[in-house]
């Protein structure tokens, strides 16, 4: 049976009641991302051994001189980014889901992500000449604009989850079209970077990337868990979260905007890296059921251990050659999408 | 709550009015049903003294104030309404459902304060919910799953409570159980508007019965005043019989054949 904790205080107006499965769910999927993340950073051309990857971080002296400049510099940004990227992905998710009530939602399945890559294409391959420091805001724009048109769409009237489903995969498709067509008649150089810049990867990771979202994807976290309670009210119905003096209209509107502004950051670091937004907050919801203030930081643990697991089978089964943790993660991540579909199968 | 009621009221949701102009008074303390055919905007009237639906003309009125100029969760504080068949989120357990009725109650930093807790615990008693408390409101029976909604309306802690077809889809038993809940409820003091098919529960648990007909009033007051022959033949269409309930002795509505 699952209690409740309460933290409340007796003068101050400050109380707060947390799912009691949640300390125990936490502690493992950090224990799970921490293990990943050592044998990840001991892996590829240059091996440590993960007792050394350890001691590394700690500052204390391997008598490998190298060992310093692996972990630190290249490979340390990069599981930070991917964890960062998978926990921005997975609650960006976990959002969407509750506010449309629809748990086959997520914004990489229904164009949002897409929206951000074809903005960050275009400018790439079309402007070339602006500075890169504005890609972030190109790809959250891409993206908003897509999610209000889906919203446009597909939701006005009513949340149907098959013509949510149907008109974001017939975005997501057309977006597709539209970048294929960029790329084809882009300039060859600009394009390889485009190319590049597009495959869901966290390969060669940088702290200057890592910096660069930290803010953004650390904010966006912390608001979409301090949210949780109006997500929960909008999760039981637009008419109850009205009845309850929820102003759904506001809520549902600075959730999404807090849904898009993480999905797109993550694209402008790591391109599209699909599946994670559907899958982590399905997990999350088994582990500690639907009250967002628990599912919204056990989604972000399980987006950000999924990346990190996935990175590390991507580096190590056909080594030294790498696959991007996005395929990886479509491989895992597509036929859990069937089975959600299958389970669903009475709903639509 | 002192008074509360609809001042040429106009509801509907394309140009044309379902309710027009409409003038009712809703006696406080009392239990009063809406009752009227399919289509004859009960459950309109019922969304728009919910402030889910926004008049078009006219406005409702709680202590002399419009509802739809208050703020939404001060009157989240004052009216509870339970809109017909809600659907929880999968795995939702029965006090997580009911404590959600707190919402209007909580701010960024009070999130579950002594109050919440208590809340809770008599919202779960009044609705005898407490051995269900940590079962999934999807594996409920119907009667359960809508004793947890009123549950979460309790939570609320609001004078008025308003029920959309609260009876709907439920068969005989788990029908009496709501209306019995409704019963106890108005006993503790609670002010109960709800939406009604059938007349005869109607008559067995409300106070007040508002009879209605394309929108306008046919009739209201007490159910011996409503549930007469004429009443049922405009509002309903039908040729009746209005018998004594034996045992209650309240008006009971025997259909005997459509009239012409």
């Amino acid at each position: 049976m699952a209690q409740w904790i309460v933290l409340r205080s007796r003068r101050l107006p400050f109380s707060f009641r947390l799912d009691g499965r949640l300390p125990g769910v936490i502690l493992g999927l950090v224990l799970v991302s921490l293990a990943a993340m050592v044998i990840n950073m001991g892996v590829g051309e240059f091996k440590i051994a993960p007792l050394d990857v350890l001691r590394t971080l700690f500052g204390v002296d391997t008598g490998v001189p190298q060992h310093t400049f692996v972990v630190m510099n290249l490979r340390l940004p990069r599981m930070l980014l991917a964890w960062l990227v998978g926990a921005a992905l997975a609650v960006s998710g976990n959002i969407v889901q509750g506010v449309t009530r629809n748990p086959l939602a997520s914004p990489d399945l229904t164009g949002v992500t897409a929206g951000a890559s074809l903005a960050a294409v275009f400018f790439i391959v079309a402007v070339p000449g602006l500075p890169r420091n504005l890609l972030p805001v190109m790809a959250f724009l891409g993206a908003l604009a897509v999610a209000v048109l889906l919203y446009i769409l597909a939701w006005r009237k009513g949340d149907s989850p098959m013509r949510f489903i149907l008109v974001g995969i017939g975005l997501q498709a057309t977006l597709s079209a539209v970048i294929g067509f960029e790329l084809t008649f882009g300039r060859i150089d600009l394009v390889t970077q485009a190319m590049m810049w597009l495959a869901g990867t966290v390969y060669a990771s940088t702290w200057a990337e890592v910096n660069s979202v930290l803010p953004w994807i650390g904010g966006g976290l912390l608001v979409a868990v301090l949210l949780a309670r109006h997500l929960n009210a909008l999760n039981l119905g637009e008419e109850v979260a009205r009845g309850l003096g929820t102003q759904v209209t506001r809520q549902r509107a600075v959730l999404l905007l807090v849904a898009v502004a993480l999905a797109g950051v993550t694209v402008t670091v790591a391109g599209t890296i699909g599946f994670v937004g559907l899958v982590a907050p399905h997990l999350a919801r088994r582990l500690v059921g639907p009250m967002h203030e628990g599912s919204q930081m056990v989604a972000a643990l399980v987006g950000g251990a999924l990346v990190i697991v996935s990175d590390l089978i991507g580096r190590t089964v056909i080594a030294p050659a790498e696959i991007p943790c996005g395929i990886i993660i479509a491989l895992l991540g597509a036929p859990f999408f069937l089975y959600l579909i299958w389970q669903n199968r009475e709903r639509f | 709550m002192q008074t509360f009621h609809a001042e040429q009221l106009s509801l509907g949701y394309t140009a044309e009015h379902i309710i027009d102009a409409l003038d009712l008074q809703l006696p406080v303390g009392k239990v009063t049903a809406l009752v009227g055919p399919n289509g004859c905007g009960k459950s309109t009237l019922l969304r728009g003294l919910a402030r889910l639906l926004k008049p078009q003309g006219g406005a409702v009125l709680l202590d002399g104030a419009a509802i739809h100029s208050l703020p939404t969760k001060q009157l989240a504080r004052e009216i509870g309404i339970l809109p017909q068949s809600p659907v929880a989120p999968e795995g939702l357990t029965v006090r997580e459902l009911v404590a959600q009725g707190r919402y209007p109650h909580q701010h960024w930093f009070q999130q579950w304060s002594a109050e919440d807790e208590q809340a809770l615990h008599s919202a779960l008693q009044l609705t005898k919910l407490e051995s269900l408390a940590e079962r999934g409101v999807d594996t409920l029976s119907g009667g359960q799953r809508q004793r947890a909604w009123i549950a979460m309306t309790l939570a609320q802690e609001t004078n008025t409570i308003l029920l959309d077809e609260p009876t709907t889809f439920l068969d005989l038993a788990h029908q009496l159980e709501v209306l019995e809940l409704v019963q106890h409820l108005n006993q503790q003091g609670k002010t109960i508007i709800l939406v009604l098919h059938d007349l005869n529960h109607a008559a067995r648990c409300a106070q007040h019965i508002v009879a209605l007909h394309r929108g306008q009033v046919i009739a209201e007051g007490a159910p011996q005043d409503v549930i007469v022959e004429d009443v049922v033949r405009r509002v309903f269409g039908v040729e009746s019989q209005i018998l004594r309930n034996p045992v209650t002795g309240q008006p009971m509505c025997l259909p005997i054949r459509l009239a012409q």
